[in-house]
Protein backbone atom coordinates (compact mmCIF):
# COMPACT_ATOMS: atom_id res chain seq x y z
CA UNK A 1 0.00 0.00 0.00
CA UNK A 2 1.37 3.19 -1.08
CA UNK A 3 0.20 7.32 -0.57
CA UNK A 4 -1.03 7.41 -4.10
CA UNK A 5 -2.81 3.80 -3.82
CA UNK A 6 -5.66 3.78 -6.11
CA UNK A 7 -6.59 -0.02 -4.28
CA UNK A 8 -6.37 0.98 -0.48
CA UNK A 9 -8.17 -2.19 0.76
CA UNK A 10 -6.97 -5.77 1.35
CA UNK A 11 -8.41 -8.31 3.76
CA UNK A 12 -5.64 -8.84 6.74
CA UNK A 13 -5.06 -11.38 9.46
CA UNK A 14 -3.61 -10.62 12.77
CA UNK A 15 -0.39 -9.67 13.48
CA UNK A 16 0.14 -9.06 9.48
CA UNK A 17 1.98 -5.44 8.97
CA UNK A 18 -0.83 -3.29 6.66
CA UNK A 19 1.99 -0.36 6.63
CA UNK A 20 5.69 1.22 7.60
CA UNK A 21 6.04 4.32 8.04
CA UNK A 22 5.59 7.31 10.63
CA UNK A 23 2.97 9.06 8.64
CA UNK A 24 0.66 7.02 9.01
CA UNK A 25 -2.11 6.79 12.52
CA UNK A 26 -3.19 3.64 13.92
CA UNK A 27 -7.41 3.43 13.79
CA UNK A 28 -9.70 0.76 15.24
CA UNK A 29 -8.35 -2.85 14.83
CA UNK A 30 -4.77 -1.51 14.56
CA UNK A 31 -1.95 -1.42 16.58
CA UNK A 32 1.10 0.59 16.27
CA UNK A 33 4.46 -1.82 17.14
CA UNK A 34 7.77 0.29 16.40
CA UNK A 35 7.59 1.46 12.98
CA UNK A 36 4.66 -0.15 11.26
CA UNK A 37 1.16 -0.35 11.92
CA UNK A 38 0.07 -4.25 12.49
CA UNK A 39 -3.46 -5.47 12.24
CA UNK A 40 -5.00 -6.55 15.61
CA UNK A 41 -7.46 -8.22 13.81
CA UNK A 42 -9.37 -10.42 10.79
CA UNK A 43 -10.50 -7.82 8.66
CA UNK A 44 -10.50 -5.59 5.81
CA UNK A 45 -7.75 -2.56 5.92
CA UNK A 46 -8.69 0.52 5.13
CA UNK A 47 -6.73 3.99 4.88
CA UNK A 48 -8.09 7.38 4.46
CA UNK A 49 -6.41 10.88 5.31
CA UNK A 50 -3.67 8.82 6.68
CA UNK A 51 -5.32 6.55 9.37
CA UNK A 52 -5.82 2.49 8.90
CA UNK A 53 -8.03 1.19 10.29
CA UNK A 54 -9.91 -2.36 9.91
CA UNK A 55 -12.70 -3.18 9.05
CA UNK A 56 -15.05 -6.44 11.00
CA UNK A 57 -15.90 -9.22 8.45
CA UNK A 58 -16.96 -11.79 10.55
CA UNK A 59 -17.74 -12.22 14.64
CA UNK A 60 -19.88 -11.45 17.26
CA UNK A 61 -21.75 -8.30 17.46
CA UNK A 62 -20.49 -5.40 19.50
CA UNK A 63 -22.78 -2.47 21.14
CA UNK A 64 -22.06 0.93 20.50
CA UNK A 65 -23.32 4.74 21.25
CA UNK A 66 -26.09 5.83 18.94
CA UNK A 67 -26.75 2.09 17.49
CA UNK A 68 -30.44 1.82 16.66
CA UNK A 69 -30.89 -2.32 17.64
CA UNK A 70 -33.81 -4.68 17.75
CA UNK A 71 -33.89 -6.71 20.81
CA UNK A 72 -36.27 -8.92 23.13
CA UNK A 73 -37.30 -8.10 26.62
CA UNK A 74 -35.65 -11.42 28.68
CA UNK A 75 -36.49 -9.87 32.37
CA UNK A 76 -37.99 -6.81 34.25
CA UNK A 77 -37.06 -5.38 37.23
CA UNK A 78 -38.05 -2.80 39.28
CA UNK A 79 -37.16 0.18 37.31
CA UNK A 80 -36.90 -0.97 33.84
CA UNK A 81 -36.69 -4.02 31.23
CA UNK A 82 -33.18 -6.22 30.61
CA UNK A 83 -33.05 -6.55 27.12
CA UNK A 84 -31.21 -9.00 25.24
CA UNK A 85 -29.74 -7.43 22.03
CA UNK A 86 -27.48 -10.67 20.65
CA UNK A 87 -24.46 -9.25 22.75
CA UNK A 88 -22.11 -10.38 24.90
CA UNK A 89 -23.89 -8.62 27.97
CA UNK A 90 -27.34 -7.67 28.34
CA UNK A 91 -28.88 -4.63 27.76
CA UNK A 92 -30.96 -2.68 30.10
CA UNK A 93 -33.53 -0.04 29.69
CA UNK A 94 -34.91 2.04 32.46
CA UNK A 95 -38.37 3.05 32.73
CA UNK A 96 -37.15 6.97 33.29
CA UNK A 97 -36.13 6.23 29.42
CA UNK A 98 -39.97 5.30 28.35
CA UNK A 99 -41.61 7.84 26.42
CA UNK A 100 -44.26 8.25 28.87
CA UNK A 101 -44.35 8.19 32.79
CA UNK A 102 -44.63 4.01 33.93
CA UNK A 103 -46.04 3.64 37.27
CA UNK A 104 -43.27 0.57 38.98
CA UNK A 105 -46.69 -1.30 38.90
CA UNK A 106 -47.78 -1.37 34.82
CA UNK A 107 -43.98 -1.80 33.55
CA UNK A 108 -45.03 -5.58 33.18
CA UNK A 109 -48.03 -4.05 31.40
CA UNK A 110 -46.60 -1.29 29.28
CA UNK A 111 -43.78 -4.57 27.79
CA UNK A 112 -43.72 -7.99 29.28
CA UNK A 113 -41.21 -10.81 28.12
CA UNK A 114 -40.67 -12.07 24.57
CA UNK A 115 -41.98 -8.30 23.63
CA UNK A 116 -39.97 -7.31 20.60
CA UNK A 117 -38.51 -3.55 21.01
CA UNK A 118 -36.52 -1.27 18.94
CA UNK A 119 -34.21 1.22 21.00
CA UNK A 120 -31.33 3.03 20.79
CA UNK A 121 -27.94 2.34 22.40
CA UNK A 122 -27.41 5.05 24.88
CA UNK A 123 -23.88 3.68 25.72
CA UNK A 124 -21.96 0.69 25.89
CA UNK A 125 -19.42 0.69 29.03
CA UNK A 126 -17.75 -2.32 29.78
CA UNK A 127 -20.61 -4.76 31.56
CA UNK A 128 -23.51 -2.25 30.89
CA UNK A 129 -25.29 -1.49 27.94
CA UNK A 130 -28.18 1.25 28.47
CA UNK A 131 -30.69 1.99 26.19
CA UNK A 132 -33.39 4.15 25.22
CA UNK A 133 -36.65 4.51 23.17
CA UNK A 134 -37.58 8.03 23.81
CA UNK A 135 -37.28 8.96 19.84
CA UNK A 136 -39.49 8.35 16.96
CA UNK A 137 -39.46 4.78 15.54
CA UNK A 138 -38.35 3.23 18.74
CA UNK A 139 -40.46 0.90 21.14
CA UNK A 140 -42.36 -1.97 20.95
CA UNK A 141 -42.99 -4.42 17.98
CA UNK A 142 -46.68 -5.20 17.46
CA UNK A 143 -46.56 -7.09 13.84
CA UNK A 144 -44.60 -7.35 10.97
CA UNK A 145 -41.74 -10.02 10.40
CA UNK A 146 -38.20 -10.12 12.19
CA UNK A 147 -35.19 -11.86 10.13
CA UNK A 148 -32.01 -12.49 11.41
CA UNK A 149 -28.38 -11.49 9.25
CA UNK A 150 -25.03 -11.26 10.36
CA UNK A 151 -24.70 -7.97 11.89
CA UNK A 152 -21.47 -7.44 10.07
CA UNK A 153 -23.20 -7.10 6.83
CA UNK A 154 -25.53 -4.56 8.44
CA UNK A 155 -23.62 -1.57 6.88
CA UNK A 156 -23.92 -3.18 3.16
CA UNK A 157 -28.15 -3.58 3.79
CA UNK A 158 -28.37 -0.02 4.83
CA UNK A 159 -25.67 1.02 2.49
CA UNK A 160 -24.36 4.43 2.01
CA UNK A 161 -26.77 7.13 4.13
CA UNK A 162 -29.59 4.80 3.42
CA UNK A 163 -29.61 4.14 -0.28
CA UNK A 164 -30.02 0.60 0.05
CA UNK A 165 -33.01 -0.03 2.11
CA UNK A 166 -34.88 2.74 0.44
CA UNK A 167 -34.71 0.99 -2.33
CA UNK A 168 -35.87 -2.21 -0.51
CA UNK A 169 -38.73 0.31 0.82
CA UNK A 170 -39.29 1.52 -2.52
CA UNK A 171 -39.72 -1.67 -4.42
CA UNK A 172 -41.54 -3.45 -1.33
CA UNK A 173 -44.05 -0.98 0.23
CA UNK A 174 -42.76 -2.43 3.39
CA UNK A 175 -41.52 -0.72 6.45
CA UNK A 176 -37.92 -1.57 7.44
CA UNK A 177 -36.18 -1.11 10.40
CA UNK A 178 -32.47 -2.71 10.36
CA UNK A 179 -31.03 -2.80 13.79
CA UNK A 180 -27.31 -2.41 14.09
CA UNK A 181 -26.85 -5.84 15.67
CA UNK A 182 -28.47 -8.13 12.67
CA UNK A 183 -32.10 -8.15 13.21
CA UNK A 184 -34.20 -6.77 10.68
CA UNK A 185 -38.38 -5.56 11.04
CA UNK A 186 -40.37 -6.24 8.21
CA UNK A 187 -43.98 -4.90 8.26
CA UNK A 188 -45.51 -4.53 4.33
CA UNK A 189 -49.01 -4.92 3.65
CA UNK A 190 -49.36 -8.14 2.88
CA UNK A 191 -47.00 -11.21 3.64
CA UNK A 192 -46.09 -11.55 -0.03
CA UNK A 193 -44.25 -7.72 0.05
CA UNK A 194 -42.48 -9.03 3.44
CA UNK A 195 -41.12 -12.26 1.48
CA UNK A 196 -40.07 -10.23 -0.86
CA UNK A 197 -38.40 -7.46 1.01
CA UNK A 198 -36.44 -10.64 3.07
CA UNK A 199 -35.38 -12.38 -0.51
CA UNK A 200 -33.81 -9.16 -1.45
CA UNK A 201 -31.86 -8.77 1.79
CA UNK A 202 -31.29 -12.31 1.40
CA UNK A 203 -29.64 -10.93 -1.96
CA UNK A 204 -27.89 -8.82 -0.76
CA UNK A 205 -26.17 -10.58 1.90
CA UNK A 206 -25.08 -12.83 -0.26
CA UNK A 207 -23.51 -10.58 -2.23
CA UNK A 208 -21.98 -8.37 0.27
CA UNK A 209 -18.64 -8.37 -0.62
CA UNK A 210 -19.29 -7.39 -4.17
CA UNK A 211 -19.14 -3.86 -5.47
CA UNK A 212 -22.02 -2.08 -7.46
CA UNK A 213 -24.69 -3.23 -5.48
CA UNK A 214 -27.22 -0.71 -5.51
CA UNK A 215 -27.52 -1.53 -9.17
CA UNK A 216 -27.52 -4.97 -8.85
CA UNK A 217 -30.57 -5.23 -6.83
CA UNK A 218 -32.52 -2.34 -8.95
CA UNK A 219 -31.66 -5.03 -11.62
CA UNK A 220 -32.93 -7.84 -9.43
CA UNK A 221 -35.67 -6.29 -8.35
CA UNK A 222 -36.87 -5.61 -12.18
CA UNK A 223 -36.80 -9.55 -12.97
CA UNK A 224 -38.04 -10.60 -9.67
CA UNK A 225 -41.17 -7.89 -10.75
CA UNK A 226 -41.44 -9.28 -14.05
CA UNK A 227 -41.86 -13.23 -12.59
CA UNK A 228 -44.54 -12.06 -9.83
CA UNK A 229 -46.23 -10.47 -13.39
CA UNK A 230 -46.33 -13.51 -14.65
CA UNK A 231 -47.03 -15.83 -11.93
CA UNK A 232 -50.18 -14.31 -11.68
CA UNK A 233 -50.75 -14.33 -15.62
CA UNK A 234 -50.70 -18.17 -15.11
CA UNK A 235 -53.12 -18.34 -12.74
CA UNK A 236 -55.53 -16.63 -14.07
CA UNK B 1 22.28 -41.50 10.52
CA UNK B 2 21.15 -43.26 7.17
CA UNK B 3 21.20 -40.64 4.48
CA UNK B 4 17.93 -41.02 2.47
CA UNK B 5 15.61 -42.18 5.00
CA UNK B 6 12.81 -44.00 4.10
CA UNK B 7 9.60 -43.38 5.70
CA UNK B 8 6.26 -45.38 5.74
CA UNK B 9 4.71 -43.15 3.69
CA UNK B 10 7.32 -42.35 1.12
CA UNK B 11 7.31 -38.71 2.21
CA UNK B 12 10.88 -37.38 2.86
CA UNK B 13 12.01 -36.40 6.35
CA UNK B 14 10.90 -32.45 6.39
CA UNK B 15 7.52 -33.06 4.05
CA UNK B 16 4.71 -31.87 5.79
CA UNK B 17 1.45 -34.19 4.61
CA UNK B 18 -0.99 -32.63 2.63
CA UNK B 19 -2.55 -29.67 4.52
CA UNK B 20 -5.93 -28.09 4.21
CA UNK B 21 -7.51 -25.03 5.75
CA UNK B 22 -10.83 -23.73 5.22
CA UNK B 23 -12.24 -20.79 7.23
CA UNK B 24 -16.33 -20.51 7.46
CA UNK B 25 -17.69 -24.13 8.11
CA UNK B 26 -20.14 -23.67 10.90
CA UNK B 27 -22.57 -21.15 9.76
CA UNK B 28 -24.34 -21.04 13.22
CA UNK B 29 -20.48 -20.21 15.19
CA UNK B 30 -19.42 -16.75 15.25
CA UNK B 31 -15.69 -18.03 13.67
CA UNK B 32 -15.04 -21.55 12.34
CA UNK B 33 -12.40 -23.04 11.06
CA UNK B 34 -11.03 -26.91 9.72
CA UNK B 35 -7.40 -28.18 9.64
CA UNK B 36 -6.33 -31.07 7.94
CA UNK B 37 -2.98 -33.11 7.99
CA UNK B 38 -3.33 -35.75 5.30
CA UNK B 39 -5.59 -38.04 7.45
CA UNK B 40 -6.10 -35.78 10.28
CA UNK B 41 -8.70 -33.82 10.65
CA UNK B 42 -10.01 -31.40 12.89
CA UNK B 43 -12.79 -28.64 12.78
CA UNK B 44 -12.89 -25.44 15.40
CA UNK B 45 -15.74 -23.63 16.19
CA UNK B 46 -15.87 -20.70 18.45
CA UNK B 47 -18.39 -18.57 20.22
CA UNK B 48 -18.41 -15.39 21.75
CA UNK B 49 -17.23 -13.37 23.73
CA UNK B 50 -20.98 -14.40 25.36
CA UNK B 51 -21.58 -13.83 29.48
CA UNK B 52 -19.80 -16.93 31.37
CA UNK B 53 -21.82 -19.46 32.56
CA UNK B 54 -21.35 -20.51 35.49
CA UNK B 55 -20.69 -17.18 36.91
CA UNK B 56 -18.82 -18.38 39.47
CA UNK B 57 -16.09 -18.75 36.57
CA UNK B 58 -16.56 -15.41 35.70
CA UNK B 59 -13.56 -13.07 35.95
CA UNK B 60 -14.23 -9.24 36.32
CA UNK B 61 -10.80 -8.28 34.94
CA UNK B 62 -10.74 -9.95 31.40
CA UNK B 63 -12.45 -12.45 29.42
CA UNK B 64 -11.54 -16.07 29.49
CA UNK B 65 -10.63 -18.08 26.78
CA UNK B 66 -12.12 -21.49 27.14
CA UNK B 67 -11.32 -24.75 25.08
CA UNK B 68 -12.64 -28.40 24.64
CA UNK B 69 -10.85 -30.76 22.61
CA UNK B 70 -13.13 -33.96 21.90
CA UNK B 71 -12.19 -36.67 19.29
CA UNK B 72 -14.92 -37.95 17.92
CA UNK B 73 -15.74 -41.78 18.72
CA UNK B 74 -15.42 -42.39 14.87
CA UNK B 75 -12.37 -40.21 14.29
CA UNK B 76 -9.90 -43.72 14.41
CA UNK B 77 -10.93 -47.20 13.69
CA UNK B 78 -11.31 -48.81 17.09
CA UNK B 79 -14.30 -46.75 18.02
CA UNK B 80 -13.45 -44.75 21.28
CA UNK B 81 -15.84 -44.02 24.04
CA UNK B 82 -16.98 -40.89 24.05
CA UNK B 83 -16.84 -37.64 26.02
CA UNK B 84 -14.46 -36.45 28.25
CA UNK B 85 -11.14 -38.29 28.85
CA UNK B 86 -7.58 -37.66 30.97
CA UNK B 87 -6.27 -37.45 27.53
CA UNK B 88 -8.99 -35.02 26.03
CA UNK B 89 -8.93 -33.15 29.06
CA UNK B 90 -5.15 -32.29 29.11
CA UNK B 91 -5.27 -31.26 25.46
CA UNK B 92 -8.02 -28.75 26.09
CA UNK B 93 -5.90 -27.12 28.65
CA UNK B 94 -2.53 -27.21 26.84
CA UNK B 95 -4.57 -25.72 23.49
CA UNK B 96 -5.88 -22.96 25.78
CA UNK B 97 -2.23 -22.81 26.75
CA UNK B 98 -0.61 -22.07 23.60
CA UNK B 99 -3.86 -19.96 22.47
CA UNK B 100 -3.97 -17.57 25.47
CA UNK B 101 -1.17 -15.48 24.86
CA UNK B 102 -1.78 -14.31 21.36
CA UNK B 103 -5.48 -13.38 22.50
CA UNK B 104 -6.75 -9.96 23.71
CA UNK B 105 -9.70 -10.59 25.34
CA UNK B 106 -9.05 -8.25 28.42
CA UNK B 107 -11.75 -5.60 26.69
CA UNK B 108 -14.33 -8.39 27.26
CA UNK B 109 -14.68 -8.53 31.48
CA UNK B 110 -16.43 -11.35 32.68
CA UNK B 111 -16.98 -12.82 29.37
CA UNK B 112 -16.00 -16.19 28.05
CA UNK B 113 -14.51 -17.14 24.30
CA UNK B 114 -15.33 -20.76 23.86
CA UNK B 115 -13.69 -22.55 21.34
CA UNK B 116 -14.71 -26.15 20.71
CA UNK B 117 -12.18 -28.71 19.05
CA UNK B 118 -13.40 -31.61 17.14
CA UNK B 119 -11.35 -34.24 15.54
CA UNK B 120 -13.27 -35.81 12.99
CA UNK B 121 -10.65 -37.97 11.83
CA UNK B 122 -7.78 -39.09 13.62
CA UNK B 123 -4.11 -40.20 12.42
CA UNK B 124 -1.62 -38.61 14.63
CA UNK B 125 -1.08 -35.14 15.12
CA UNK B 126 -3.91 -33.93 16.18
CA UNK B 127 -3.67 -31.35 18.67
CA UNK B 128 -1.50 -29.69 16.06
CA UNK B 129 -4.42 -29.85 13.57
CA UNK B 130 -6.49 -28.91 16.52
CA UNK B 131 -4.92 -25.96 17.60
CA UNK B 132 -3.89 -24.45 13.80
CA UNK B 133 -7.76 -24.99 13.65
CA UNK B 134 -8.80 -23.12 16.54
CA UNK B 135 -6.13 -20.51 15.62
CA UNK B 136 -7.61 -19.82 12.06
CA UNK B 137 -11.65 -20.18 14.29
CA UNK B 138 -10.47 -17.37 16.77
CA UNK B 139 -9.44 -15.19 14.29
CA UNK B 140 -12.02 -15.57 12.28
CA UNK B 141 -14.53 -14.56 14.95
CA UNK B 142 -13.00 -11.50 15.11
CA UNK B 143 -11.29 -11.47 18.25
CA UNK B 144 -8.79 -9.30 18.74
CA UNK B 145 -5.42 -10.93 18.48
CA UNK B 146 -1.83 -10.19 18.06
CA UNK B 147 -0.53 -12.79 16.13
CA UNK B 148 -1.77 -16.15 14.69
CA UNK B 149 -0.42 -19.86 16.26
CA UNK B 150 0.46 -21.98 14.03
CA UNK B 151 1.58 -26.08 15.29
CA UNK B 152 3.47 -29.27 14.33
CA UNK B 153 5.07 -32.13 15.41
CA UNK B 154 8.22 -33.32 15.38
CA UNK B 155 9.22 -37.46 15.78
CA UNK B 156 12.10 -39.23 16.22
CA UNK B 157 11.84 -42.29 14.75
CA UNK B 158 14.74 -44.79 16.36
CA UNK B 159 17.45 -41.83 15.49
CA UNK B 160 15.82 -40.47 12.49
CA UNK B 161 13.71 -37.14 12.65
CA UNK B 162 10.90 -36.38 11.23
CA UNK B 163 8.49 -33.58 10.51
CA UNK B 164 4.56 -34.62 11.15
CA UNK B 165 4.10 -38.03 12.40
CA UNK B 166 1.49 -39.86 11.36
CA UNK B 167 -0.59 -42.77 12.99
CA UNK B 168 2.41 -45.72 11.75
CA UNK B 169 5.05 -43.61 12.61
CA UNK B 170 3.80 -43.14 16.37
CA UNK B 171 3.60 -46.20 16.76
CA UNK B 172 7.93 -46.94 15.50
CA UNK B 173 9.20 -49.82 17.75
CA UNK B 174 12.49 -50.69 16.18
CA UNK B 175 15.40 -48.88 17.60
CA UNK B 176 15.04 -46.54 20.37
CA UNK B 177 11.65 -46.72 19.47
CA UNK B 178 9.07 -43.54 18.90
CA UNK B 179 9.67 -40.10 20.06
CA UNK B 180 6.69 -36.95 19.79
CA UNK B 181 7.17 -33.40 19.97
CA UNK B 182 3.96 -30.78 19.50
CA UNK B 183 5.58 -27.59 18.77
CA UNK B 184 3.04 -24.36 18.75
CA UNK B 185 4.77 -20.85 17.45
CA UNK B 186 3.23 -17.55 16.74
CA UNK B 187 3.90 -16.84 13.60
CA UNK B 188 6.95 -13.96 13.66
CA UNK B 189 8.05 -13.20 16.99
CA UNK B 190 8.85 -17.29 16.74
CA UNK B 191 7.93 -17.52 20.25
CA UNK B 192 7.28 -21.03 21.47
CA UNK B 193 3.58 -21.19 22.92
CA UNK B 194 3.09 -25.21 23.03
CA UNK B 195 6.09 -27.66 23.27
CA UNK B 196 4.98 -31.29 24.75
CA UNK B 197 7.36 -34.31 24.60
CA UNK B 198 6.86 -37.86 24.69
CA UNK B 199 9.78 -40.24 24.55
CA UNK B 200 13.46 -39.69 25.20
CA UNK B 201 15.48 -37.90 23.09
CA UNK B 202 19.32 -36.06 23.33
CA UNK B 203 19.89 -32.35 23.93
CA UNK B 204 21.67 -32.43 20.22
CA UNK B 205 18.52 -34.27 18.38
CA UNK B 206 16.36 -31.65 20.52
CA UNK B 207 18.10 -28.32 18.95
CA UNK B 208 17.47 -30.32 15.85
CA UNK B 209 13.91 -30.50 16.08
CA UNK B 210 13.47 -27.28 17.01
CA UNK B 211 15.26 -25.87 14.09
CA UNK B 212 13.03 -28.25 11.69
CA UNK B 213 9.54 -27.03 13.44
CA UNK B 214 10.85 -24.13 12.84
CA UNK B 215 10.89 -24.52 8.72
CA UNK B 216 7.77 -26.51 8.89
CA UNK B 217 5.65 -23.66 10.73
CA UNK B 218 6.13 -20.93 7.50
CA UNK B 219 4.54 -23.83 5.47
CA UNK B 220 1.64 -24.20 7.91
CA UNK B 221 1.22 -20.44 8.42
CA UNK B 222 1.29 -19.56 4.29
CA UNK B 223 -1.64 -22.32 4.82
CA UNK B 224 -3.37 -20.50 7.13
CA UNK B 225 -3.14 -17.37 5.88
CA UNK B 226 -3.98 -18.35 2.29
CA UNK B 227 -7.08 -19.71 4.02
CA UNK B 228 -8.04 -16.28 6.04
CA UNK B 229 -7.60 -14.26 2.55
CA UNK B 230 -9.24 -17.15 0.43
CA UNK B 231 -12.53 -16.82 2.31
CA UNK B 232 -13.45 -13.75 0.89
CA UNK B 233 -13.28 -13.25 -2.99
CA UNK B 234 -13.97 -10.03 -4.77
CA UNK B 235 -13.44 -7.33 -1.89
CA UNK B 236 -15.51 -4.30 -4.04
CA UNK B 237 -16.09 -0.30 -2.98
CA UNK B 238 -18.97 0.42 -0.77
CA UNK B 239 -21.61 1.92 -3.34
Amino acid sequence: MTTENNESRKIVIPGEIIVSGEDYLPGEGTEKKGKNIVAARYGLAEESNRLVKVIALSGAYFPRGGNVVIGKVENITFNGWIINIGSAANAFLSVSEYPRYVRSDEIEEVMSIGDMIVAKVLGARRKSIDLTVKSRGLGKLTDGMIIEINSNKVPRVIGKSGSMVNIIKEETGCNITVGQNGLIWLKGNSIEEELLAKKAIQFIIDRATTSGLTEKIQEWFKKEKKQIKKEKGDEE
Amino acid sequence: MAKEFKRLDGRKVNEIREMEAKVGIVPNADGSAMFRFGDTIAIAAVYGPKEMHPQHSQDPSTGVLRCTYNMLSFSVSERIRPGPSRRSSEISKITEWALKPIIDIEQFPGTVVDVHIQIVQADASTRCAGINAAALALAHAGIPMRDLVSSISIGKLDKQLVVDVNKLEEDWEEGEGATDIPFAFTSQGNEVSLMQLDGKISMKEYKEAVKLAHEAIKKVYEVQKKALKDSIKDIGGED
